[in-house]
């Protein structure tokens, strides 16, 4: 699904923040990507979803050459991943029902065709009665299930989630986790950056991967 | 049938109609508030509203001056200058009759004496006489419109019968009065471009602004998965709007601009500056071709709007690695 081989990335003529990345991230799996702040998660995240080309090494992602492939093919993989930002990124001027609903609209859908499910969507994510509110009046943790459920939206074959429970508290991050396994049952590979060690030891069966001093160790 | 409702879909798309009952607002996703939106508004009403006046004012150029051509090219003049030891009057008369045997002249009326006489009166005054002066005499020819007059033939007879007669058919006057309303219908036109380039430029300032304004919007737009070509239709719905609305109000600012000067121009008719006006312009009725073309302008005001931001999203999107 994911194949890097010896990525390295630097910004400009800096030293190298990723050096010598190979990993796979195999159809259905679950994975935690872990490391110190800093130690360039988020970049690895930003590569997997090619907003950020490498300065080396090569990605192939589900099963075609990332680096050659034009701008509609980028859109058409992304179109296969859902993300979880660290810092939200919802539209300050649409509510928690057209935020949701964005991945659908931009794809071209119709609302009377998606709106049951983003409906149904909203509630099993406890934001039912919060639909109508524009984000700056949800709190963090209500913020973080709405970015969860729009990740959620298009039933992702690879779920890409950074720090997705560094804003609520340990109940609804239990809640969040257990979603996020509830989808890896269904098929989807999930990675999840965190640093959150207590959220790591709650799922015993996924993969570590490790980023330190820019390079990535994986413990299976 | 689909190809109509595909269709009806993207224009409700674009003039933001919402489809049925939804729980979403069909919210425009580039916000309103991150467009100087007012400012273009006031830009493109301005530049519509002198590229309005432009248009209108080359084709009521252009009008008064087909009927100024028409109207000369409708008649001609024979002038008959006093030749020692021939009866002026009677090659007035002969001169007449042989204009009107000549196919293609509808009348000929020769001025008397008295007549040729008071039309030097403006140059020099009332109350001279005249008579010792060598006054040539006119005969107007008036033309019929369909028939073609042969006026090289007519010269020739009148010079073979009537040793001092000439024809004047108006050619030279013809030709400046051509070439002053080209220039001034080349001139409209000129000013009609550089304000469509100026608001073309603006619309491309604004769209910038507009998209570094909204460069995190366009983030999370291509992280949930929208096409370039999506991308740059949400700038085109918005920008079509801002034009259509700045469109409208400059359209609708000329229009009334004309219709007072319409007005005033009637009530003036009746003075001798009107009278004057009258005869530079017309009547100023505008023709209904100035308003289409001044609805027309509003319209392509609006589509262009639309159409350059949307180039201009689109390129730069293209660009972005």
């Amino acid at each position: 699904m994911v194949r890097f081989e010896n990525v390295g990335l630097r910004y400009g003529m800096g030293t190298e923040i990723l050096k010598d990345i190979s990993f796979a991230i195999e159809p259905q799996s679950f994975q935690f990507l872990t490391g110190p702040s800093g130690a360039g998660k988020t970049t690895l995240l930003r590569l997997i979803l090619l907003s950020l080309r490498p300065t080396r090494g090569l990605i192939s992602l589900f099963g075609r050459d990332a680096l050659s492939l034009d701008k509609a093919a980028i859109t058409d993989l992304r179109r296969r991943i859902g993300v979880v930002f660290q810092d939200f990124r919802l539209l300050d001027h649409l509510t928690t029902y057209e935020n949701v609903a964005l991945p659908l609209r931009v794809r071209g859908k119709e609302e009377a065709s998606y709106r049951a499910e983003v409906t149904e969507l909203l509630r099993w994510v406890g934001l039912g009665d919060r639909m109508h509110i524009l984000p700056p009046v949800l709190s963090g943790g209500e913020k973080q299930r709405a970015v969860i459920a729009r990740a959620l939206i298009v039933r992702p074959a690879l779920l890409l989630a950074d720090e997705p429970t560094g804003n609520v508290d340990p109940s609804l991050a239990r809640r969040l986790l257990r979603l996020f396994t509830e989808l890896h049952k269904s098929g989807t590979s999930v990675v999840i950056a965190t640093h959150d060690l207590a959220l790591m030891d709650q799922f015993d069966g996924a993969r570590r991967l490790v980023l330190g001093d820019g390079r990535l160790h994986i413990f299976d | 049938m689909n190809m109509f409702a595909e269709a009806w879909g993207r224009v409700k798309a674009i003039l933001g109609v919402k489809s049925g009952p939804g729980i979403g607002r069909d919210q425009a996703l580039v916000p309103a508030s991150s467009i100087a939106g007012r400012a273009l508004v006031t830009v493109v009403a301005i530049m519509t509203f002198l590229a309005s006046l432009a248009a209108g004012a080359a084709i009521l150029i252009g009008d008064a001056s087909s009927a100024w051509q028409d109207q000369v090219a409708r008649e001609m003049t024979i002038q008959i200058r006093p030749t020692a030891g021939r009866d002026i009057e009677a090659d007035s008369a002969k001169a007449a009759q042989l204009a009107e045997k000549t196919p293609g002249v509808a009348a000929a009326r020769a001025y008397t004496k008295d007549q040729s006489e008071a039309l030097l009166q403006p140059w020099l005054g009332a109350g001279l006489d005249l008579s010792e002066l060598p006054v040539p005499r006119l005969i107007t020819v008036s033309l019929t419109p369909k028939t073609r007059l042969d006026a090289t033939a007519l010269r020739r007879t009148l010079a073979a019968a009537i040793p001092g007669a000439s024809l004047d058919d108006h050619r030279l006057w013809l030709e400046r009065l051509a070439v002053m309303a080209r220039t001034v219908v080349a001139g409209a036109a000129v000013i009609f471009a550089l304000v469509l380039v100026a608001m073309v430029l603006a619309v491309a300032f604004a769209t910038r602004g507009a998209m570094a304004g909204n460069r995190e919007i366009i983030e999370i737009l291509h992280y949930v998965g929208a096409a370039d070509a999506y991308i740059s239709r949400q700038f085109q719905r918005r920008f079509f709007r801002l034009g259509l609305r700045g469109g409208a109000i400059g359209a609708g600012a000329a229009i009334i601009s004309f219709l007072a000067l319409s007005t005033v121009s009637s009530w003036w008719r009746a003075t001798p500056s009107g009278e004057q006006v009258d005869v530079m312009f017309g009547d100023f009725n505008l023709s209904p071709n100035v308003y289409a073309a001044i609805i027309l302008i509003a319209a392509a005001v609006a589509i262009l709007t639309g159409y350059v931001s949307r180039t201009i999203v689109f390129r730069h999107l293209r660009d972005l690695t």
